[in-house]
């Protein structure tokens, strides 16, 4: 690949890069523990843990590293971090 | 799964699990918005958001070299003023590109008095390179060039004050924030680009790979930092400190205990003289800015 002189690349082409293969430990949400703050979605280093329309976490497990900032920020216990199996 | 994502930094960056500079960029554009230039300077937030041809910025962001990014947001401020636009820039470093490598564009661009934000995501050592000191390592941490052993106890010098240094450029707006505390760190952000001037925040970021902690503890070190008196989080108005996050203290040694840069300061046994000058900056700390809840007994 030629790197010319000012490189260029298209907004948000990092998407292409699926960094959930990273992951030893998947963060696993527990819904009827959550009281829905939004706290996950705000600290994932990532931005991969969106709201479903009840106001749910939904993680994107394609990107998830599985740091556990999630699981240890969030008030309510209510993420628990498992051995991922693959 | 979901397929939107949640912000203007795109997932699918190379940050390490539980990275603060992440968390740090992110927030930064939740609160700047999409009419904003970010300018980025060599280092870690560089390298891990735009290995070529990726990109994780949805703004328009650039790239030149470690130390001009000052020159390059003054460049740009320059240009949108003659075009009457009215994008926000940023410029973005890290420590080592803003204490050591930039100053002298960065003292350049406060001084001419451009208007934009500065900000210093503060790891507190090159981490890009593989963790060697800067001008923002603490005393007694331990780098790959201020190696605890023997005949050290880490690094000798202390941190330098930068923000006190760019607040004497007659800036209108410092700050600092932390990783611990996202919704302030957003509001500075804010604040900073409404202020017109040269504005500076400096944002302490944990770095679970450089310091040697779990990247889940990023947070929980964040604000062991503040509760220790070792990071304060204080704004400075014209020049004065007009707001300042006030803690009941615990001691230095719930900080430093849970790094491994700090580690030699406590096996094989426990260095009290070296502990008690890490207190010393503390409370030195605490006073200057008086950060103490005093309790009633």
């Amino acid at each position: 690949m030629a790197l010319g002189l000012g490189c260029t690349a298209k907004p948000g082409k990092a998407k292409e890069n699926k960094t959930g293969s990273w992951r030893t430990f998947r963060p696993e949400f527990l819904h009827e523990k959550c009281t829905k703050c939004g706290l996950c979605s705000q600290v994932c280093p990532e931005g991969c843990i969106a709201e479903d329309g009840e106001g749910q976490p939904v993680p994107d497990y394609d990107y998830c590293k599985g740091c556990g900032l999630c699981a240890e920020e969030c008030p309510s216990q209510a993420i628990e971090m498992k051995k991922e199996e693959k | 799964m979901t397929g939107e994502s949640c912000g203007l930094f795109e997932y699918g960056h190379r940050a390490c699990g539980g990275c603060a500079a992440a968390m740090a960029a992110r927030t930064i554009l939740d609160a700047a918005g999409k009419d904003t230039i970010v300018v980025s300077a060599t280092g870690c937030m560089e390298v891990f958001s735009t290995p070529y041809p990726e990109t994780a910025w949805k703004v328009p962001w650039i790239h030149s070299l470690f130390e001009n990014n000052s020159a390059v947001a003054s460049g740009i401020v320059a240009s949108l003023k003659k075009q009457g636009r009215k994008e926000k820039v940023i410029a973005l470093g890290g420590d080592g590109a803003t204490f050591d490598i930039g100053i002298l564009c960065l003292s350049g661009a406060f001084e001419r008095g451009h208007d934009f934000v500065y900000i210093c995501y503060d790891n507190e050592a090159y981490m890009n390179t593989g963790i060697q000191r800067s001008g923002a390592t603490p005393y007694d941490a331990s780098t790959t060039t201020s190696p605890a052993g023997k005949c050290s106890t880490g690094n000798r010098r202390p941190k330098k004050d930068l923000p006190m240094i760019l607040a004497a450029h007659g800036a209108p707006y410092v700050a600092t924030a932390s990783i611990a505390y996202l919704p302030d760190l957003k509001k500075k952000v804010e604040k900073a680009l409404a202020t017109e001037g040269p504005c500076y925040l400096q944002v302490h970021a944990p770095c679970c790979t450089g310091w040697g902690f779990e990247g889940e503890k990023t947070m929980a070190i964040g604000k062991l930092a503040i509760e220790t008196g070792l990071w304060v989080n204080y704004e400075m108005e014209e020049g004065k400190v007009t707001r300042v996050k006030k803690v009941v203290r615990k001691p230095v040694e719930a900080y430093l205990k849970e790094q491994r840069r700090f580690r030699h300061l406590f096996k094989p046994t426990r260095n009290e003289p070296e502990i008690a000058k890490i207190q010393a900056v503390a409370d030195r700390n605490a006073e200057r800015f008086g950060i103490d809840i005093k309790l009633k007994k």
